[in-house]
């Protein structure tokens, strides 16, 4: 075990947020899920007590008749947006005191940094680039994650659970959400704790080796299956492609459809919307990583192979 | 000598109309909420606290009157929105401060970049610590943004009415994202040039439209054509990646993203205010849908 090397690591200074993320995404998704839990536990009760529910004010907060229902948002609600900001100025000061910002030395073209590493933000996607080539890694994919993003709300056609936190009315939702973030925070903290010297795999803890030369050899689908002909090397990775999109859309609907419930939300929903969430829940949620386990497991680099691209 | 008279009486008006100005003024300092001065600036009386008076103090104020006069008991508690919009939008605001400040020092050249963040780092008092604080709370507001994104996403608050909010916020991630890009090479250190060499190489891959990219180079794209010679001015990042680094950072995409924030605020007014804490809605209650 190398200390210093990790200690290296996590000590750079613009590596600090990361360990500050590590800290507060666990912190506030208990927070949400705690009242998300106390939620459910009332939706339970007023289900199961129609009377209840016809009187009851619906929320876990307290209430009495009587009670106002709305705030003036002066003071009630600017005193809490003075308080938040003298904390957040604070907390910077202090964080800007102790910590300087880092500076390399002058840019120089002649002198590689090895590893050259972008900001966290964006070494989830750095790191995308060993298991896809730079088109799809940086160019298709952030597309998709950002189109993705912005269809969501058009494809979930769940009416329940708007402004409070619940699991019990948005169980697959979540689950998808929670899928694509914890994806992409994993992808960061390989980015940054694993990856050494010329993107090599080094598990945190082990000492950086620059001479570190691997021997490993990657394949390609149509070698493991022994195919030498391109064109017939094609055809068999549009069928892989394919049988994975059948498969996996197939795991999914049964994943979408498995209780009452479920099947009341998914017969909202119009062909378009569910072939447009299929679409993006295999392609990003679980092609992503199992493209990142076929790599990182079998070696394999390209599973469809043609003259203008690979994948 | 006789026509003094006249001089003496006016003497003694004088006298007592500055007396009188004089205890004016010490009236109108212990109540300087009285003075014209102050109600020119000041619209509304705040002798009274009664909610009439409050509710008008929100709304004729340029600063606070994004907000209601009032709101859901419930939704000032920090346990619904963790006041992460809120935090990143100050964040913002911080940033555009010491950014301005940093402008002041900073020339977007090749010989001076480099030279004026050790310059501000060595000389420009408090400049350390401007630096730092810009730095710092860059990284912070792309934490807080991603755990506003979290808040909203875990209390459903992207769903109807709020679909386009939801797509105008992904447009602000995205610009945040940039602006943090852009910024990373304005030091002119190896960190910045080898991160935005990494990042903009990838633009050479684009499709149709790089070099490298599928199907560019059979629509002619050399690498003095394609998209990443337009991000960069050039084929290497040099000079002109620096001052296009520069114009977008400083300029162009706070510009943009202020816009986008405007229309974000106003788009929460209009979408009902906040989503909650929101009366919880049984399975039994949902409406069949309709088909236009
Ligand atoms: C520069 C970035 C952003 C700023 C300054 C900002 C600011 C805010 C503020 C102040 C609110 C009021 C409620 C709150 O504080 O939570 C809000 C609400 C909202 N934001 Fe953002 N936001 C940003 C980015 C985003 C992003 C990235 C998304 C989603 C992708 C988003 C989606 C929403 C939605 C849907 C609401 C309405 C929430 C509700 O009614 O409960 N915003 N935003």
């Amino acid at each position: 075990m190398d200390w210093a090397q990790l200690w290296s690591i996590v000590s750079l200074p613009d590596n600090i947020p990361i360990v500050a993320l590590a800290v507060l995404v666990p912190f506030y998704t208990w927070y949400g899920l705690r009242q998300a839990q106390a939620t459910d536990r009332l939706i339970t009760q007023l289900e199961s007590n129609p009377s209840l529910a016809q009187t009851h004010h619906r929320k876990i907060y307290p209430f009495q008749p009587g009670w106002a229902r709305e705030l003036q948002v002066w003071p009630y609600l600017l005193r809490v947006e003075f308080l938040a900001a003298i904390i957040v100025t604070l907390v910077l000061m202090i964080w800007s005191i102790t910590l300087n910002a880092p500076l390399e030395e002058p840019a120089n073209p002649n002198h590689t940094m090895n590893p050259s590493k972008a900001p966290w933000y964006f070494v989830g996607l750095q790191e995308m680039l060993v298991y896809f080539d730079p088109w799809f890694a940086g160019v298709v994919l952030p597309t998709l994650i950002v189109v993705g993003l912005m269809v969501f709300p058009y494809i979930d056609t769940n009416p329940l659970g708007v402004g409070y936190y619940t699991i019990k009315q948005r169980l697959i939702p979540l689950l998808g959400f929670g899928v694509g973030f914890l994806l992409w925070i994993l992808l960061i903290f390989i980015g940054t704790f694993v990856r050494g010297p010329g993107w090599m795999w080094f598990w945190p803890g082990q000492t950086w080796d620059h001479t570190r030369v691997m021997y490993e050899v990657n394949h390609n689908l149509s070698d493991l299956l022994r195919i030498t002909n391109p064109w017939l090397g094609a055809i068999a990775g549009v069928a892989a492609i394919g049988l994975f999109y059948t498969v996996t859309g197939w795991g999914i609907h049964k994943l979408v459809t498995r209780t009452r419930f479920d099947r009341k939300i998914y017969g909202r929903t119009n062909l378009l919307q569910y072939l447009t969430f299929q679409f993006f829940a295999i392609t990003i949620l679980v092609g992503l990583p199992a493209k990142m386990l076929l790599r990182l497991l079998f070696n394999i680099k390209y599973v469809l192979i043609t003259p203008w691209f690979n994948i | 000598m006789e026509s003094g008279r006249p001089d003496e009486e006016s003497n003694i008006a004088l006298k007592e109309k500055i007396r009188e100005d004089w205890k004016e003024l010490r009236e109108d300092l212990k109540e300087p909420q009285k003075t014209q001065l102050w109600k020119s600036v000041f619209r509304v009386k705040h002798e009274r606290a009664d909610p009439r008076t409050r509710a008008l103090g929100v709304l004729t104020n340029v600063f606070l009157h994004l907000h209601p006069a009032r709101v859901n008991r419930d939704a000032v508690r920090y346990s619904y929105t963790w006041g992460m919009g809120g935090i990143t939008f100050y964040l913002f605001i911080v940033l555009t401060f010491t950014g301005v400040l940093l402008m002041f020092y900073y020339h977007p050249t090749k010989i001076q970049a480099f030279r004026d963040i050790l310059f501000l780092e060595h000389d420009v008092p408090f400049g350390k610590l401007l630096r730092n604080m810009h730095r710092w709370a860059a990284h912070l507001m792309i934490i807080t943004l991603w755990l506003h994104m979290f808040r909203v996403v875990l209390t459903g608050s992207y769903k109807k009415p709020r679909e386009f909010n939801w797509c105008v916020g992904v447009i602000l991630l995205v610009l945040t994202l940039l602006l943090s890009f852009t910024g990373y090479l304005l030091p002119d250190d190896q960190l910045g040039f080898w991160a935005v060499t990494v990042g903009t190489n990838m633009a050479r891959a684009t499709p149709l439209l790089g070099s490298e990219g599928p199907l560019g180079p059979q629509l002619g794209m050399t690498p003095f054509n394609d998209v990443r010679f337009a991000l960069l001015g050039g084929s290497i990042v040099d000079a002109n990646a620096l001052l296009r680094a520069y114009i977008w950072h400083c300029i162009a995409i706070p510009l943009i993203a202020g816009v986008f924030m405007g229309v974000h605020f106003w788009r929460v007014r209009k979408d009902g205010g906040i989503s909650g804490p929101a009366p919880v809605m049984l399975e039994s209650e949902i409406k069949p849908v309709l088909r236009r």
